[in-house]
Order: C-alpha cells, then structure tokens, then sequence
C-alpha cells in the first residue's frame, strides 16, 4: 500500500491529446479572430448607421483619424483636444509627411463624427484640415446589417 | 538490460506543464486583446480647396445636385429640398435622384458625371448628413448595391 502510494503520482498519467487539441483549436480561433488593423475606434463615438457604408479596402495612404463626439470635442490619437486645436495637431501631422516626401492631399482624413453631433463641427473640421492641405476626406459610418 | 528497455518504452513522459503554461499564456493574450468591433465603411467626399471659385468648367461638367438640409430645434431634421424645390423623405430624395440620373453608373455615365452638394443647417445632427449620403449614393437592390451619385461634397459653412 505504501509502495503503491508512493508510486502513485510519478506514473499517474492523464491523456493531454483532447485537452491540446481543444487548447490549440482555441488559440487558432482567437487568432484569427483578432483584429490586426489599427482602425482607430474609440467607445465615446456612437457612429451613424448606413446600409451602403463600404468596408474599408486595403490599406490607405497616411490615414488620419478625426474622432467627433457628440459634444463637439475631437479625438486624435487617443487625446481629447477642442476642434480648434486640431489646427497644430494637424500642422505637426504634415510637417512630418513633408519630411517624408510626401505631399499633405495624398493622406485620407477619416472623420468617425458620432451621430448625434452638429453637421456645422464636422464641415468645420474639414474646413480646417483644407486649409492645412488635407484634400481627401472619407466620412465613417457603421455598417447596417438590419432590414 | 532488455527488461530497462521495454520499460522505459513504457513509462516515456513528456513533461508538458511547461508548454500547457505556454498554450494558456497565448490563449489568455488573444482573449484579452480581442476587440469585438462593428463592421465600419466609408464615403468619400471630394473636398478639393477652392471648390467655389476655381472649378474649371468643361463640357461634360453636369451642374450639381443641390440637396439642403435644414435642421428643427434640437438639431432634429425639419426638411430637405433637392434644387429648391421639397422632398418629403430620404426615400423620395432617392427616387428623385434616380429619376434624373437613371440607373446606368458605368463610366462616364450621366450618374458618374453628376454632383451632389449638401447644404446642412449648422446644427443639424450629422446623422442626417449620413442618410442623405446613403440616399443619393446608391440602393439596395435584391441584396446588392446599386451605386448612384460617387462624388459628393458639403457648400463650405457660412461665416458669421
């Protein structure tokens, strides 16, 4: 009985294949499932719905992100600024690309503007990078799957 | 000797805690970075300075679509008029856009030629802006999307 005690635990093996093999399945399934873009999105943004908002394709040129929320502040890079500040923010965003050789209208301004804020702050947001050089702009939506 | 091999055959074990902490570990990383997000799109919009003054006039140019959106109290949408003249919904705004630019979206189509330009009423909620841009740029048809107006841009605010 003592022997028997003793060995016990040494030749007591339990079968690992099932526990691998869901294990594995299961970290597959999270890598895949995780989302490598770097899609800026942030909570405070409630974007509006729309049928025909297309999904993003490939990778933009130099995207920017502008985040609007509903109270008319803006968020860029994870910084809660006022929609007039965005002007030095923006200027330091194109000193850069100029130093990269590249021109301020080949970057894409994304502008997530949550659906409950003015029309006037995001036409002043586009005003704004204009008049810094910034030529492109897409206007983020969500994806409605309903109906 | 004979009797060592066989059981050693036997009793071969693998150690595997140092590899199932690894598993857990990759597991709980892809748990936790895992971030559930909503399928999101975009609409261009072609902004190009100077819209107003300097916009080259040529012969294929199709004067643009006015579409306006004037806001209620509280921001809420009060009416939309396409050239002047009402539209009762985003539906009819469609329908309209549709009646004048055909459903033919090819290349230099009339739909590829022509404009729209939003005029919003400063307060009113983006999300109307939204439903005009989905109205006039394309339907749903049997599942698929037919796309209508491509260029779209906003009359620059009013100062003051």
């Amino acid at each position: 009985m003592g022997k028997r005690a003793s060995g016990g635990p040494s030749t007591t093996d339990i079968d690992m294949t099932p526990m691998i093999d869901m294990t594995f399945q299961l970290i597959t399934f999270f890598m895949f499932v995780m989302n490598f873009s770097e899609a800026e999105q942030d909570d405070r943004i409630q974007l509006p719905l729309s049928q025909l908002a297309k999904p993003v394709e490939g990778a933009m040129e130099t995207p920017i992100t502008l985040q609007l929320t509903q109270d008319g502040s803006v968020i860029y890079a994870g910084e809660l600024i006022s929609v007039r500040d965005i002007g030095g923010y923006l200027e330091r965003e194109k000193a850069v690309m100029l130093d990269d050789g590249k021109e301020p209208s080949s970057a894409t301004l994304i502008v997530r503007a949550d659906g409950r804020a003015k029309t006037g702050e995001v036409q002043d947001i586009i005003r704004i990078c204009q008049e810094k050089g910034f030529e492109r702009f897409v206007l983020r939506a969500q994806y409605d799957e309903g109906r | 000797m004979a009797k060592r091999e066989s059981q050693l055959a036997d009793k071969i074990s693998i150690d595997m805690t140092p590899m199932i902490d690894v598993v857990f570990q990759l597991i709980s990383f892809f748990m936790f970075s895992l971030k559930v997000v909503a399928p999101e799109g975009d609409f261009d919009i072609r902004m190009p300075l100077g819209v107003a003054a300097a916009a080259a006039p040529d012969d294929q140019q199709v004067p643009p679509l006015r579409v306006k959106l004037s806001a209620g109290p509280g921001g809420e949408l009060a009416g939309i008029s396409m050239n002047g003249t009402p539209v009762a919904d985003f539906d009819e705004l469609r329908g309209r856009i549709i009646s004048l630019v055909g459903t033919d979206t090819g290349p230099n189509s009339l739909a590829d030629r022509t404009e729209v330009e939003l005029e919003c009423d400063r307060d009113l909620k983006y999300v109307n802006v939204v439903r005009a841009i989905t109205a006039v740029s394309g339907k749903i048809q049997d599942g698929q999307i037919v796309e209508l107006i491509k260029k779209i841009k906003f009359t620059p605010p009013k100062r003051g």
